[in-house]
């Protein structure tokens, strides 16, 4: 499944113009809110007209204002996730459900209603009425209705942006699962870094209704540059890295991949299974020389490749440490006091570890 | 109690006016929902124009409105005349026309509570309901009007007491003929012109009260029931 979209519209002052590509996975919108990606998940649904542009899923084209094409919203057979659950309140959770595999030609039904239930966990809701469920709850149910009509692409619209973190913990493995176990492509949009790191294969970041940057989600999220002011503290790197050993004695999991070895407090996972890590650039001290007496574990070894100065007394270093690459955020008087110049080889510190998936 | 038991004509007049009061409500509800969803959801040239033509008949006079009545659908009036020629459909004088006269009387009012209930309706759930596959037509049929079926109970309801209760324009439009036109309040009225009516009209206006209290009771359970099933978050 490919998806390409190429558009521009207006909304009173604003003007979007986008376009990108996605090859399945997920593929997320990420920006700060009023860059656009509400509208361009509209656009792709069709719950928009764009003025100009064209976007084709598969070989089906949805929109192209040049031969004034628009299917309308509930030929395209997109599965669409709301902000808002957006729940039929006159409905029962398995009514709504089953709601749009009713309208799906019989012969492109694939979805398999007790696995999307199994999946999702929502099995003893399914007499409830939506007025009598919590908000993750809602939510995971409003997946589950996506999914049961057999959508050929999933579009999500913040679907955690309502829950609180707990709800959020709760959803995001559900996420992961759909996007692991179907092969259904999602278009995803957000404003959080924590939920892009972990969920995206691939990111396409919006400014001011403008495409800045786009692909891969590891490389995507190394711009610190272009995030939005109040997620830049989050930034950083993003790295995969294999479970290489479980450490019994202090409770520790070995973590390895070509840019050397981390140790990280215990992961309930199998040796050999891939995890995502992010490592926010704040949280990174570069140093010249190997540091000893220092209770930090994680210090690894790399070469200076990259020194962004910003407007005011900040600086991105990017250290290259075995061909993956890590954000160090430090002070211009820290770049001055240890001389740092592209090449030079230097250690970096980690601080702290997140992690984002166990796959 | 022998003096409660209805004359036989007197229970021709109930049966009527019931009998009106239900055609008047079931024939005005289809055009009722699509004024109300035009009103409320359209956006045309002249729509301002249709709501003042819509509530007319609550601010005119009755007399006015049955008066129109009988200028277009009498005998000799234009639609009257063209209707009873090709379709041998007749409205002046008969229970129909009372019908008729009741229904454009509560019309204003079976429109109003419609319409509010329509403009309640989130208009995102019908977005959501499309991009599950569900045409306009469906979306309709299974989001919007389930959502609105309180207001559509509230606008029938409304609609069958006013004409249960409906006076000038029928007597107006189509007179008091007993066991044609002589609906419940023009049985009263002629009861207390005559001398010795007073009973005939006292127990005509226990028969009122019961079917009114009835009526009434009846919308409650309804919109009860057809709450509870919602449970609008």
């Amino acid at each position: 499944m490919t998806l390409s979209v190429e558009i521009s519209h207006r909304l009173g002052d604003f003007s979007l113009e986008a376009s990108f590509e996605s090859d399945g996975g997920l593929t997320a919108l990420f920006g700060p809110s009023g860059s656009g990606k509400t509208s361009l998940v509209n656009l792709i649904g069709g719950l928009i007209r764009p003025k100009t542009g064209r976007i084709v899923a598969d070989s089906r084209v949805l929109v192209d204002t040049k031969t004034r094409t628009f299917l309308p919203k509930h030929k395209r057979r997109i599965g669409y996730v709301f902000q808002d659950a957006r729940l039929f309140p006159h409905l029962s959770v398995s009514q709504n459900l089953c709601y749009g595999r009713w309208f799906t030609p019989s012969n492109d039904r694939y979805a398999n209603m007790e696995g999307v239930i199994d999946l999702l966990g929502i099995g003893h809701l399914l007499d409830r009425r939506p007025a009598f469920l919590s908000g993750g709850e809602k939510q995971r149910v409003a997946i589950g209705r996506a999914l049961i009509a057999s959508p050929r692409l999933i579009l999500m619209d913040e679907p955690l942006a309502s829950l609180d973190e707990a709800r959020k913990a709760e959803i995001m493995p559900y996420i992961e699962r759909l996007r692991d176990e179907t092969k259904i492509p999602i278009v995803y949009v957000s404003h959080s870094i924590a939920e892009v790191a972990r969920l995206a294969t691939d990111v396409v970041m919006l400014s001011a209704g403008r495409v800045t940057a786009a692909g891969p989600t590891a490389q995507v999220m190394q711009r610190i540059d272009l995030l939005p002011a109040e997620e830049r503290g989050e930034g950083g790197a993003v790295l995969d890295m294999s479970i290489a050993a479980q450490d019994e004695r202090y409770g520790m999991t070995v973590l390895r991949s070509s840019a050397g070895e981390m140790r990280v407090p215990r992961l309930a996972s199998e040796i050999g299974r891939t995890v995502r890590i992010r490592i926010r650039a704040r949280d990174v001290i570069v140093a010249t020389s190997e540091p000893r007496g220092i209770s930090a574990l994680n210090i690894l070894a790399g070469k200076v490749e990259a020194v962004k100065f910003d407007d005011g007394a900040g600086a991105d270093i990017g250290i290259d440490c075995g061909g993956q690459k890590i954000i160090a955020r430090i002070t211009r008087q820290s770049v001055e006091s240890l001389g740092l110049s592209k090449g030079q080889s230097v250690f970096a510190i980690v601080k702290t570890v997140s992690f984002e998936t166990a796959t | 109690m022998e003096w409660l038991r209805l004359s036989p004509e007197e229970w021709t007049a109930v049966q009527l006016s019931i009998k009106v009061a239900t055609w008047a409500m079931v024939a005005s509800l289809p055009p009722g929902i699509v004024i109300a969803m035009l009103l409320a959801r359209g956006r045309f040239w002249g729509k301002s124009v249709l709501n003042g033509i819509v509530h007319l008949p609550l601010i005119l006079p009755p007399v006015v409105t049955g008066y129109l009545l009988l200028l277009t659908f009498g005998r000799r009036g234009p639609v009257g005349a063209f209707l009873a020629e090709n379709f041998g459909i007749v409205f002046a004088f008969r229970w129909t026309g009372a019908a008729l006269a009741c229904g454009i009387m509560g019309f204003p009012l079976m429109v109003r509570a419609i319409r509010l209930s329509i403009e309640a309706v989130d208009r995102k759930l019908e977005a959501a309901a499309g991009t599950l596959g569900a045409s306009p037509t469906w979306v309709f049929a299974t989001i919007t009007l389930p959502l609105i079926l309180p207001g559509i109970i509230a606008g029938m309801i409304l609609s069958f007491a006013k004409a249960m209760g409906e006076f000038g324009a029928t007597i107006t439009f189509v007179s008091n003929i007993p066991g044609e036109t002589q609906t419940l309040p023009s049985a009263i009225y002629t009861f207390t012109q005559v001398p010795g009516g007073d009973a005939g009209a006292m127990r005509l206006t226990l028969v009122s009260i019961v079917i009114a209290m009835g009526a009434l009771v009846a919308s409650e359970m309804l919109a009860r029931r057809v709450g509870r099933r919602m449970d609008v978050e």
